[in-house]
């Protein structure tokens, strides 16, 4: 992006950064779980983007930008800071190879508020990733450019983080079934 | 491929990611195999399933209305009445103050302009492969050599019995006006001479005599109508020398 002047930067910042607004926000309201926490995320995230926009490089992913930014602010924030314990535990942990099939669990039976609960019971490492992937619809590329992790870990993570949701989507399930 | 390791590929595969070297293979395996088919399948709803769950929280119009403010173009500040009473004096007091440290600090500018355009000069020319554009040690070839790219004439000085040597020169500019750039040197050390013709630009403000400017030494004077600055970072006295050299050929 050739940014010839102040006045054409903000406004190019403001066409490009307003549209990704509601999804940020839902993003940073998963991420915090509390309403005003992913409030004040999201006003951190625009004040910080727009002040460093200038830096912005050309052919860059945007979006990836914008939400490296957030999730940073997060993960920095008081909340977040409480997650970065497990992310580096969770880093070193061995990759899954084997496959596992979702065969045992019949997805159609699962109510949306059910996703819901177990997507809030997962370890925010996972719930990002599969947030990114499946709302955002974003590529492997694009996360790992926001997590600023290999694409490689992006599959491993992706992975093991879709096992888990299963496990408790089963337990869920089973739960329910027997009236507990 | 067995179905083992066509189901390690499934999750790859269902996000689109996968090359299509493997997605076409896969695609005509599905073709035969429900068990992977259903596999393939039930992983889809569950991408699905979780892209509906996910997108759950709205923002406030409240955070709207904020974060488009904050990132407005154009912010528009309203200032009311009151506001004028206290900010036409403040900036009346301002414009006073500006225009006597203007007055002040003018002549202190463009001397750091000038000087500070000389020192690129300078520095760019010996940071160049090319620092010079005629290269003769002899002035009889050096001063012709300017002749139809500059609008003005000067003489360079007999070197003889002194300790510098003239390597060449360049045609250069400073305030969009042309001038000479001449290059000496002294115990390996570059000194640049400018030339340009005395006019009434922001050159011809500047006070004759020696400054120490952005680290290097500085001389200039005028003298037939021709300013000359004499640059290095060679000592006052070499500079010194040096002029009194251009001095007396000019």
């Amino acid at each position: 992006m050739e940014v010839s002047d102040q006045r054409l930067q903000a406004a190019t910042f403001e066409a490009i950064a307003l549209p990704l607004f509601d999804q940020l926000y839902n993003f940073a309201r998963w991420l915090t779980q509390d309403t005003t926490e992913a409030e004040d995320l999201v006003q951190e995230t625009y004040a910080k983007a727009l002040r460093g926009f200038s830096s912005f490089q050309a052919g860059t992913n945007f979006r990836a930008w914008m939400y490296r930014i957030l999730r940073n602010s997060f993960l920095s924030s008081r909340t977040g800071l409480k997650t970065t314990v497990v992310f580096d535990e969770e880093e070193h942990a061995p990759a899954t190879p084997e496959s596992s099939s979702p065969e045992s669990l019949l997805i159609s039976e699962v109510t949306r508020e059910t996703v819901q609960r177990a997507l809030e019971e997962l370890p925010v490492y996972f719930r990002e990733i599969l947030l990114l992937c499946e709302v955002e619809e974003m590529s492997y590329q694009e996360i790992a450019e926001t997590l600023a992790i290999p694409t490689g870990t992006v599959m491993s993570r992706l992975f093991r983080a879709r096992k888990a949701l299963r496990g408790l989507l089963e337990r869920r399930v089973e739960g329910g079934r027997h009236g507990v | 491929m067995a179905c083992e390791a066509w189901r390690a590929k499934l999750d790859t595969y269902v996000d689109g990611e996968l090359a299509p070297v493997d997605a076409g293979p896969l695609s005509t395996h599905m073709r035969g195999c429900a068990a992977c088919a259903t596999d393939a399948l039930q992983r889809v709803q569950m991408k699905r399933s979780v892209a509906m769950a996910g997108k759950r929280f709205e923002p406030s119009a409240e955070l709207r209305a904020k974060i488009m403010k904050s990132v407005a173009a154009k912010p528009r500040r309203e200032i009311g009445w009151v506001w004028k009473i206290v900010a036409v004096p403040a900036v009346l007091v301002l414009i006073a103050s500006i225009g006597v440290n203007w007055y002040a600090g003018r002549a202190n500018t463009r001397r750091q302009h000038v000087y500070s355009e000389l020192a690129d000069l300078h520095v760019m020319a010996l940071a160049s492969a090319t620092p010079v554009d005629v290269i003769s040690t002899d002035r009889h070839t050096v001063k012709p050599w300017f002749q139809g790219k500059i609008p003005f004439s000067f003489n360079l000085p007999e070197l003889q019995g002194s300790d510098f040597t003239l390597l060449g020169g360049r045609v250069t500019y400073l305030s969009q006006t042309p001038g000479a750039h001449l290059i000496y040197q002294i115990r390996k050390h570059d000194v640049s001479v400018f030339i340009f013709q005395d006019r009434g630009d922001e050159k011809a403000s500047l006070a004759s005599g020696p400054v120490h400017a952005v680290s290097f030494n500085v001389e200039n004077w005028t003298q037939n109508g021709l300013r000359y600055f004499v640059v290095g970072d060679v000592s006052a006295g070499d500079i010194q020398a040096l002029s009194k050299l251009l001095r007396s050929a000019g």
